[in-house]
C-alpha cells in the first residue's frame, strides 16, 4: 500500500519538474522553431512547431550585413575564444601550480592579492586599459581581448586550478623531487597530466566566457570585418529593424550552438567546475 | 655553509617566482597600474584626445551634490537605484527559487541528471547577445508572452512590457532570475552533504517538514548561501549586455534600464568623459567592497559553520 502510494508521489513529481522544465525552456524553444517559420507567421503563432517550414531565414542571415557575412563573424569569434581558452589554460595552470605546490616569500600575500582581484569590479582598470590598448595601436584588433589571457589575468580559473592541485597527493610530486625533478620537469609530467579534467573545465569555462563577452568586443572591435558573433547579431538587429527577425532569430540560434554542443559533450566538467569552486555563472 | 644555504634558499625562490611571473606581470601592469591611474583619471576631465585637466573632487561632487557652476547629475543617481533595484530584487529571487529547484532534485528520482541538466540551459545561454535579442522580443507589445497572455489566457490591454518604463527593469530582473542554474548546482551539492541522520533523529521527534527545513536545511546551508549571495551581488552589480542589448543601448524607456555600468560606458565612450567615468568606477569599487564587507559582518550571526561543514 505504501509502495503504490510512493510511485503515484513519484510520478506526480517527476511531472511537475518536467512541466516546469518546459516552461521554462519554452522561449528558447519557441525560439529555434521561429527561425524555421516564414517571416510573416513569426509573430502570429505562439506554438513552437513551425506550420510552413523554410530554411530561407538561414540562408538569408548568414549573408550578415553589407560585405560582412556570418562566416567572418564566426570565424573571428573561433579565432578569439580558442586562443583565450588555450593561453588562459597554460597561464593559469603555470601559475595555480605555484601557488599549490612550490615555497616562496610572500606566497601568502600575493595569493590574497589574487583572491582579492577575483571579487575586483572590471571597471576599474577598463578606461586606463583601454588608454594603453590605444597608445599601442591595438584598436580594431583582437590583441586587448587576447593578450591579458596571456598573463593570467582570470584569478578564478588559477582558483580552480589551486583547489584542484591541492586534492592532488603530495607524495607523487614528492617522490619525483628525491628522483631529481625539476620544477619544470614536475609541472608537465606530474602535475600538468593529472589536472587534465580541471584543465578541461577551464577550456571550457573561457572559451564560453569569451564567447560571450559582449562588453570588450563592443569596446575594442570596431570594424564589421573583426567583428564577432554577438557583434555582429547586434549590427543586424541596429540595422535590419522590424524586417528581417526570421534571419535575425536563425543566427541567434546559430550562435548557441557551441555553447550547446560543448554543453552536452562535456557535461560533468561543467558539473565539477561549478561545484568545486562555487562561484559565478 | 651558510652562505651555500642562502644561495639555495635564493636559487629556489628564483625559480618558483618563473612560474609566478606571467601572473605577477599582468596583475602588475594590467590591475595594480590601472586601478592607480584610473583613481587619478577620477580627479581629472579627460576626454582622451587632450592630456588629463586636474579638476579635484569636481566628478565626484557633481555626482552627489553637484557644484556652484555645474547641477547634480540626475542621471547617475538614477543609474544607481536602477541597479540597486536590480541586484536586491534579482538576487535574492534568483538565490530563492535555485535552493527551490534544488530541493526537488534532491529526491532520489532516475532521471535527476537530466532534469539538472535541462534546468541549467537558460544559465548556459541566458548571457548572451541572442537570448537578450529574443528577449526584447519576447516581452514587446506584439510578442510571444502577450500572444500566450491573449490567446490562452484571455487577457486584453497588455502593455508592451519592454518598452514601459514601468516594467522593463522587470523584464531584465525576469531574465536573470531564469539563470538559476549555477547556486542550483551548488545547492544539490551542498545539500547532498547533509547527513540523513539529521532527518531521520528529527522525524522520530516528530518535527515535520517545514520545521526541519528551518531547522536542518536552511542552517546547514548558510555558509553556501552567504557565498553565493555575495558572488551572485558582486556579479549583479556588473550587469551591462542584457540591459545593453534589451534597451538598444540606450538604458531607456526614459532611462528605467539605465544600469551603472552602462551609463558609465555611456559617459565615458559616448561623451568621452572618462575622468568621470573613472570615478564612476571608484565609487561603484567602494560600493561593492563595503557591501562585501557589511555581508561578512552579517555572516556572523546569520551563518553557521557547525554540523553542516
Amino acid at each position: 500500500m505504501k509502495t503504490r502510494k510512493d510511485q503515484v508521489g513519484r510520478l506526480l513529481l517527476n511531472a511537475f519538474i518536467i512541466a516546469l522544465g518546459l516552461g521554462m525552456l519554452y522561449p528558447i524553444l519557441w525560439l529555434i522553431g521561429a527561425s524555421f517559420k516564414p517571416s510573416n507567421m513569426i509573430f502570429t503563432d505562439p506554438g513552437i512547431w513551425p506550420k510552413v517550414f523554410t530554411n530561407q531565414n538561414y540562408v538569408n542571415g548568414w549573408k550578415g550585413i553589407g560585405i560582412v557575412g556570418f562566416d567572418t563573424f564566426f570565424k573571428n569569434s573561433f579565432v578569439i575564444c580558442l586562443l583565450s581558452a588555450f593561453a588562459n589554460a597554460i597561464f593559469c595552470s603555470i601559475t595555480a601550480y605555484a601557488f599549490a605546490r612550490l615555497n616562496f616569500i610572500g606566497k601568502k600575500f600575493w595569493f590574497a592579492v589574487m583572491m582579492i582581484t577575483l571579487m575586483l569590479p572590471s571597471h576599474v582598470t577598463t578606461i586606463p586599459r583601454y588608454i594603453m590598448f590605444r597608445n599601442f595601436g591595438w584598436i580594431n584588433t583582437f590583441l586587448p581581448i587576447i593578450v591579458p589571457k596571456f598573463f593570467a589575468t582570470d584569478a578564478f580559473f588559477i582558483f580552480l586550478l589551486v583547489q584542484f592541485i591541492r586534492g592532488l597527493p603530495r607524495d607523487i610530486d614528492e617522490s619525483a623531487v628525491i628522483d631529481g625533478c625539476s620544477k619544470f620537469g614536475i609541472y608537465t609530467r606530474i602535475i600538468m597530466p593529472l589536472t587534465v579534467p580541471a584543465l578541461i573545465t577551464t577550456l571550457l569555462f573561457s572559451f564560453l566566457w569569451t564567447w560571450d563577452d559582449f562588453f570588450n568586443q563592443l569596446l575594442y572591435l570596431t570594424s564589421p570585418n573583426r567583428y564577432t558573433v554577438p557583434m555582429g547579431l547586434r549590427l543586424f538587429l541596429d540595422s535590419s529593424g522590424m524586417s528581417s527577425w526570421g534571419p535575425m532569430f536563425a543566427m541567434s540560434v546559430l550562435s548557441l550552438i557551441p555553447a550547446f554542443i560543448l554543453f552536452f559533450s562535456l557535461q560533468k566538467y561543467f558539473v565539477r567546475g561549478i561545484a568545486t569552486t562555487g562561484i559565478k555563472g | 655553509m651558510t652562505d651555500l644555504h642562502r644561495r639555495k634558499v635564493w636559487r629556489d625562490n628564483l625559480g618558483s617566482y618563473a612560474f609566478l611571473t606571467p601572473w605577477l606581470l599582468g596583475f602588475l601592469v594590467l590591475t595594480l597600474y590601472p586601478m592607480f591611474y584610473s583613481l587619478y583619471l577620477s580627479f581629472t576631465k579627460f576626454n582622451i584626445r587632450t592630456p588629463p585637466e586636474w579638476i579635484g573632487l569636481r566628478n565626484y561632487l557633481v555626482m552627489f551634490v553637484g557644484t556652484d557652476r555645474l547641477p547634480k547629475d540626475e542621471r547617475f543617481l538614477n543609474s544607481m537605484v536602477v541597479t540597486f533595484k536590480f541586484v536586491f530584487i534579482s538576487v535574492p529571487l534568483k538565490l530563492v527559487f535555485a535552493l527551490a529547484v534544488a530541493m526537488l532534485m534532491n529526491k532520489k528520482l532516475k532521471l535527476i541528471p537530466l532534469y539538472r541538466t535541462l534546468y541549467y540551459i537558460p544559465t548556459l545561454l541566458g548571457g548572451s547577445v541572442a537570448i537578450a535579442v529574443l528577449w526584447r522580443r519576447l516581452f514587446a507589445g506584439d510578442g510571444l508572452i502577450n500572444m500566450i497572455l491573449s490567446n490562452v489566457f484571455g487577457a486584453q490591454n497588455l502593455p508592451a512590457w519592454i518598452s514601459n518604463p514601468k516594467y522593463a527593469l522587470y523584464t531584465l530582473i525576469l531574465l536573470a532570475v531564469w539563470q538559476f542554474g549555477s547556486p542550483m548546482i551548488i545547492f544539490l551539492a551542498g545539500l547532498q552533504q547533509i547527513p540523513r541522520e539529521y532527518y531521520e533523529a528529527s522525524s522520530v521527534d516528530g518535527a515535520g517538514k517545514i520545521r526541519q527545513f528551518f531547522a536542518i536545511t536552511l542552517p546547514s546551508l548558510s555558509p553556501i548561501i552567504f557565498f553565493n549571495f555575495v558572488m551572485q551581488m558582486i556579479s549583479a552589480f556588473q550587469s551591462f549586455t542584457q540591459a545593453f542589448i534589451v534597451s538598444g543601448g540606450s538604458g531607456g524607456p526614459l532611462d528605467s534600464t539605465m544600469f551603472y555600468s552602462l551609463y558609465l560606458y555611456i559617459k565615458g565612450f559616448g561623451f568621452s568623459e572618462m575622468g568621470y567615468a573613472a570615478a564612476m568606477a571608484w565609487v561603484l569599487l567602494v560600493i561593492i567592497a563595503g557591501l562585501t564587507a557589511i555581508s561578512f559582518r552579517a555572516s556572523g550571526s546569520l551563518v553557521s559553520y557547525g554540523s553542516g561543514e
